[in-house]
């Protein structure tokens, strides 16, 4: 069973690239603007040569709305992800290491938020916020971060008790050194599978927030609000609708393959279950 | 038994007041109020005199501890608040989208298990084949896509190419209309449950007592039947409850596509006009189905497994 995996990994490589690629050289890859270009005598055109995914309903071009759009849900996916990965990771090291009341606390915190679904716990936050990119931020930066947490603390509580924790205690460290420098890099691996896979998560709840009217505000391209403006032209106008949901789509595929392929390696015994 | 459940349930007190406590802070630092919303964002404003006199009818000119107070008071009388605006009790408003929402769901839940799980045994059963294949790489697509996507590209398909299915509404509950959303909701789950009972036969079938089953001569029936589904269930049980448990928050979207008269719809149009008692109001029940869900798959797994007992 070693071809799955080396090809989780590959492909799972090949798709974040492209989209990364894709968002970074997008002015190159296009001569069209994502906003500006709304040419009304060139609306609802099908694919063409000129225009690879067609024209929106406001003859904007859709690759170059895609392109742009993976600027807007990259940034966010990763920078949400960051976000509750430092939460997930700063919460779970103390909560294992000291353990006491702290523990208490934080593992109370991650049961409240594993019960209030992300999703909804995030649009009652851009419900207060109101749309844009620092809500998102927000919104999906502290709603994602239980399941890090849940792995690390109990990745600390089995490595505490190793010998090298325990001499590195002897030689002195305090505990804030010892978490950094002893622990965390014998975590760092799960805790790199769940950042990988969290960033899909957070990509699918950008585009979901922005398609409800409550993420990214229009006319700045992202792939939910292009789907909103497409959903009311699908008839005459389906490639608007295809193009967007296609990217989201790759894009979230690419991190669960990357995610599950870094997974499989980092634990070989985790291979068949993939 | 009986009183595992009781205190289980009364367990979940503690976080339902909690997520009461965080969602009642988080929209009493909300920047802009209700009376605005309600007069169009300021383009014709209401005179300070009217906007107290809304303020006060709601109780919203209080300090922060006494509403927080009065709204724990009302919520032990399970009085969730008057909707801002339908003036109607925010209860009554809810029960009227609890079995929509309760029908797409456990139909989408339908679906997930009745493919999904002996979709992923049969995958394990032949590891490697093409249907493993094509299982496996279903399932990772199915847990990367936009829900909300499919359901479009559905709608588009059968609806409105085809015509053979409606493309949005309730209908009155008729079968028709539900059949889209819940292929759309579903979708996520069955990928899941597929992935996750393939993994757990591929695991039970590699271990030390399915090896001394066959060397002792037991048939393949009779040891899926008794030795593969036994644990297995357990790994299932949990999956399933997760996924029925987040299930309504999930259907949100969905819901809000297809027009869709459910909690998660009600939630997102009370969000849009800062409906704030309603949107408290759905987001506890969201929460506490989740919590009760979590109770049953507890006491399912000491049915299923003897080795886990209630404590």
């Amino acid at each position: 069973m070693r071809m799955p995996f080396r090809l989780n990994l590959t492909l799972g490589l090949a798709l974040v690239s492209l989209v990364i690629l894709g968002a970074v050289f997008a002015p190159l890859l296009t001569p069209h603007d994502p906003i500006l270009d709304a040419d009304l005598m060139n609306s609802e055109m099908p694919p063409s040569w000129d225009h690879w995914f067609g024209t929106d309903s406001q003859g904007r071009d859709v690759f170059a709305r895609v392109l742009y759009g993976a600027r807007v849900s990259l940034t966010i996916g990763i920078v949400a992800q960051a976000i509750n990965s430092t939460i997930g990771i700063a919460l779970g090291l103390s909560a294992g290491y000291w353990g006491g009341w702290w523990d208490d606390v934080v593992n109370g915190l991650t049961n409240l938020m594993l019960a209030i679904p992300s999703l909804v716990f995030a649009l009652a936050i851009m419900a207060v916020l109101g749309p844009g990119v620092p809500s998102l931020l927000i919104a999906l930066g502290l709603t994602n971060w239980s399941w890090s947490c849940r792995i690390t603390r109990s990745a600390v509580m089995s490595l505490k008790s190793q010998g090298y924790v325990q001499a590195a205690r002897t030689l002195g460290y305090g505990d804030i050194r010892i978490m950094l420098t002893q622990l965390l890099p014998n975590i760092v691996g799960p805790v790199l599978v769940m950042a990988t896979l969290g960033i899909g998560e957070a990509v699918l709840a950008e585009a979901a927030l922005s398609f409800l009217g409550l993420g990214i505000r229009p006319p700045a391209p992202s792939w939910g609000n292009m789907l909103t403006d497409a959903r009311e032209a699908i008839r005459s106008v389906p490639w608007a609708t295809i193009f967007p949901g296609l990217a989201v789509f790759v894009t979230v595929l690419g991190f669960n393959l990357l995610g599950d392929g870094m997974r499989d390696w980092l634990d070989p015994r985790m291979q068949v279950r993939a | 038994m009986g009183r595992y459940i009781l205190r289980r349930l009364l367990q979940m007190i503690p976080t339902l007041l909690a997520v009461a406590a965080l969602i009642f802070l988080i929209f009493s630092v909300l920047p802009g109020s209700f009376a605005g919303t309600m007069t169009g964002g300021g383009r014709r404003a209401l005179s300070p005199e009217l906007v107290a006199q809304i303020n006060a009818q709601f109780g919203l000119d209080k300090p922060l501890p006494v509403r927080f107070w009065d709204y724990l008071v009302r919520l032990a009388q399970f009085d969730l608040g008057t909707s801002f605006r339908t003036r109607e009790p925010v209860v009554d408003l809810i029960a009227a989208r609890i079995w929509p929402s309760l029908q797409l769901a456990l139909s989408a839940m339908a679906l997930a298990v009745t493919v999904g799980i002996p979709l992923g045994f049969l995958a394990a059963m032949r590891p490697g084949s093409l249907l493993d294949s094509i299982t496996m790489i279903g399932a990772v697509s199915g847990l990367s896509m936009p829900q909300f996507w499919l359901g479009l590209l559905l709608m588009y398909v059968f609806a409105l190419q085809l015509g053979w299915l409606p493309s949005f509404g309730y209908g009155d509950g008729r079968l028709r209309n539900l059949i889209l959303p819940a292929i759309a909701l579903g979708f996520a789950p069955l990928a899941l449950l597929a992935r996750t009972t393939r993994a757990g036969v591929l695991e039970v079938m590699g271990s030390d007592h399915i090896r001394t089953a066959m060397a002792k001569g037991t048939s393949p029936a009779q040891m899926i039947r008794w030795h593969v589904l036994r644990n297995v269930m357990v790994l299932i049980v949990t999956t399933l409850g997760l996924q029925i448990g987040s299930l309504l928050g999930q259907a949100l979207v969905i819901e809000k596509l297809f027009s869709w008269p459910g909690l998660g719809s009600l939630m997102v149009d009370s969000v849009a006009i800062r409906d704030i008692p309603v949107v408290q109001g759905t987001i506890l029940v969201i929460v506490l189905w989740f919590l009760v869900i979590n109770v049953l798959v507890d006491v399912i797994y000491a049915v299923i497994d003897p080795r886990i007992s209630l404590r």
